[in-house]
């Protein structure tokens, strides 16, 4: 079931090799605006601005005040190359400026040239550029072309995070009036509704209800998915993307599973109905605090114990290393549990305890694999030691399914490739950049899929779910081998004697 | 006093000037920036004393160059450690008497000069080979090699082919550091050679040469990876809103 594309999709070969150099290969390739009206409630300005020039050099200075990250990685890059090869982006298009040095050097060249000596006085030698507006259409494409996956940052000898740099870039774009549609606008719904797809409380109701029906049908079980109720132990956030998007509301109805079996009293919120912060996209500050604001506040205003998030990876990103700094301190909650809890977290303890029931045979139809997602891997933990995040979803995998194999180590763990589709790229103006971005991660699966028959592979990030069920296709994968990692844990609970209760 | 010795004696106090105050100046930027969110680039230790150990890898060995691409660290990692050898060698030009484990080092230093070149003339063929990096080089950075190259060059050509008089070089050397001037041995070789040291250690604090200082300021390194057990707040978020409460 090839997918017909009106760009050639990047054949699959054995063994991966390093492109040469394509100059201009994705100079075509941008996202849409934002049109006015969703750049305002965000606080910039809705178009470009007559004096972009100063406003951009004006957000630059204070950016470099503002962030240590920023500043640093500005100024100490020696061009080694070593990270050259590590982005997805450039694996799958051969665009240079998607090289992460190359990247960062959009940025740099026009810092240099404004901020540093060498570039005021001896430009041409130092590769300082003035800003042009030529400049600004390329970082609006290149910072476009990065997912903020941090792939980059594991391989520079002084962690250079190419991330920290393409949300500068973005933020300077927003400060001078050109957003990106996708990103701001959802932003903007989270403001005025409270969740990413503009979902509000009686419809998201009732879709709980049916999804109470649809459980009951299929396992007799009344598993409850509970909206906004007050007491409950565990306030549940989860990316809006799990209430209705396949795979991932078979992921949600795992969680709803879990919680029911163990006994778990919980809730979600209508107020705080999405995990994702896609403030974190262009880095601002105040709206990515904005946006967790709200979680803040419906816990407080349930009386819940405990905050648990669900599969969703820059979600868990700034949950876990954020959300302290931008919304804590957490001294309302039950300081037996890690605030924020990862869902995987929670069912792996109860796992240990011996509070689930599997039937693993259940599974015993698929063969899996699993996928790491970036901002999971290299931006957060999960459990109390170091690599806990690769090592938890898989004792849980292992724990409900049979058949598990991993993906070579190059393409997993610390070294993991983005899907392709993160960072506020999960967009269709971008269908060409996400479908290229996507190559490593499928070589990598078409060689498991090649050696053990891997027929699915299971993630725990709404947007990995939704970007893969998208690309594979091109790929010839079917869409549905993409599954949510609760979805095995649900599918393999055990209800024989509770069925009753 | 020979006009050559005083031009000398002033460049290298200039140098000095510019290298230390560069220096601070830079550092206490980095220092003083604030750095508002937990950054660290995961997995990363979880106490203090991890992360040391995570840096000292990184000093040390080199760690994440070598996971990225053994050529880069094999030139990187045989020039830097080379040059260190040979930059302890020139401490007998320093220090009188000579300490003991720097006379020990005098022949490795020798054998360190050619390893800074081979590693040098590694790094540098990568610029041309690879097209990659070819594309991300500079003129700066062709420069910083090319300038490079030439000290060592300069060094071991003064070693083998062209004598230099190391006694009076190091009265001159000592004669600067106790403000004590003494004539400075006009070869022409040592003159470029001190010449283009004298050029590296002014553009140190305004060239990538700030990654030795700078490497110790990056957030995605040395922030230890625990913000759930502690709450991390910078300085310009607590001021701005309700974090302030
Ligand atoms: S953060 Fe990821 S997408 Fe961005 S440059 Fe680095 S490797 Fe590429
Ligand atoms: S690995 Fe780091 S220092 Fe080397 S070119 Fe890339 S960003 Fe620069």
């Amino acid at each position: 079931m090839a997918q017909q594309a009106k760009f050639d999709v990047p054949k699959l070969r054995e063994y991966p090799i390093v492109p040469r150099v394509r100059e201009g290969a994705m100079q075509h390739s941008k996202p849409f605006v934002a049109k006015p009206e969703f750049q305002q409630p965000l606080g910039f300005p809705g178009e470009l601005v007559d004096n972009w020039k100063e406003v951009a050099l004006g957000k630059m200075g204070e950016l470099l005040n503002k962030y240590r990250s920023v500043q640093v990685f500005l100024d100490i890059c020696v061009k080694c190359g070593a990270c050259t090869d590590k982005c997805h982006y450039y694996l799958g298009t051969a665009d240079p400026k998607n090289m992460p040095v190359a990247r960062q050097d959009l940025l740099r060249n026009v810092y240099r040239r404004y901020f540093t000596f060498t570039g005021k006085y001896l430009p041409k030698l130092v590769g300082a550029v003035d800003l042009t507006q030529d400049v600004l259409e390329d970082w609006y494409r290149y910072y476009h072309q990065c997912s903020e996956c941090r792939r980059c940052s594991v391989f520079c000898p002084y962690g250079i995070d190419t991330a920290e740099i393409t949300m500068a870039g973005r933020e300077i774009l927003d400060s001078v009036g050109i957003g990106q549609k996708y990103t701001n606008e959802i932003i903007g719904k989270v403001f005025k509704i409270g969740n990413n797809l503009g979902l509000p409380e009686p419809a998201l109701a009732d879709t709980l209800q049916g999804l109470e029906e649809e459980v009951k049908a299929d396992v007799g079980v009344d598993v409850r998915f509970p909206l906004d109720e007050k007491g409950a132990e565990v306030l549940l956030v989860t990316p809006s993307a799990d209430f209705f998007a396949e795979p991932h509301v078979d992921g949600l109805i795992g969680y709803a599973k879990v919680l029911h079996q163990a006994g778990i009293s919980w809730t979600l919120s209508s107020y705080a109905s999405e995990a994702a912060n896609f403030g974190i996209f262009s880095g601002n500050y105040e709206n990515m605090q904005k946006v967790a604001q709200r979680i803040r506040d419906a816990a407080l205003d349930l009386g819940v114990k405990r905050i648990v998030v669900g599969e969703c990876g820059h979600a868990w990103r700034v949950a876990y290393s954020f959300w302290n700094t931008l919304i804590g301190p957490f001294d309302f909650l039950d300081p037996k549990y890690p605030a924020p809890q990862h869902i995987c977290e929670l069912t792996y303890d109860l796992i240990r305890q011996g509070a689930l029931r599997f039937k693993r045979e259940a599974n015993d139809h698929r063969v899996l694999t699993f996928h790491d997602s970036c901002n999971v891997s290299r931006g957060s933990r999960m459990g109390s030691t170091p690599g806990g995040q690769f090592e938890i979803p898989r004792e849980i995998i292992k724990a409900c399914c049979n058949h598990f194999y991993d993906m070579a180590p190059e393409t997993i763990g610390e070294s993991t490739f983005c899907c392709g589709g993160g960072g506020g790229l999960l967009t269709d103006d971008l269908l060409e950049l996400r479908v290229k971005g996507a190559l490593p991660r499928m070589e990598a699966l078409k060689r498991v899929v090649d050696e053990h028959g891997v027929t699915h592979m299971a993630a725990i990030c709404a947007i990995c779910k939704s970007q893969f069920s998208k690309v594979m296709p091109y790929y010839g994968f079917e869409m549905d081998m993409i599954i949510s990692l609760h979805q095995l844990v649900g599918d393999a609970l055990d209800w024989g004697a509770t069925a009753a209760h | 006093m020979p006009v050559v010795t005083l031009v000398y004696a002033a460049l290298f106090y200039l140098a000095t000037i510019i290298l230390i105050g560069g220096l601070a100046y830079r550092i206490q930027r980095y220092a003083r920036t604030p750095q508002p969110l937990k950054i660290p680039t995961t997995p990363a230790p979880t106490t203090r004393i991890g992360v040391v150990l995570r840096m000292l890898r990184e000093v040390v060995f080199f760690a994440s160059l070598f996971k990225a691409n053994k050529w880069t660290w094999l030139f990187g990692w045989i020039f830097h450690f080379a040059l260190l050898l040979v930059l302890l060698r020139h401490l007998r030009y320093f220090t009188e008497p000579v300490w003991g484990w720097v006379v020990w080092l005098q022949p490795w230093g020798v054998y360190a000069g050619y390893a800074m070149i081979l590693g040098l003339l590694g790094l540098w063929a990568r610029r041309f080979l690879v097209d990659r990096v070819r594309y991300i080089s500079a003129p700066s950075d062709h420069l910083m090699l090319t300038l490079l190259v030439a000290i060592a060059g300069s060094g071991l050509a003064m070693k083998y082919v062209w004598h230099t008089d190391i006694v009076a070089l190091k009265a001159f050397v000592l004669g600067l550091i106790y403000f004590d001037w003494q004539p400075l041995p006009a070869d022409p070789l040592l003159l470029i050679h001190l010449l283009l040291v004298i050029g590296l250690v002014m553009i140190f604090p305004f060239s990538k040469l700030l990654h030795a200082p700078g490497m110790f300021f990056s957030p995605t390194r040395y922030q230890v990876d625990d913000p759930r057990e502690r709450r991390h707040v910078a300085r310009f978020a607590q001021a701005a809103g309700r974090l302030a409460e």
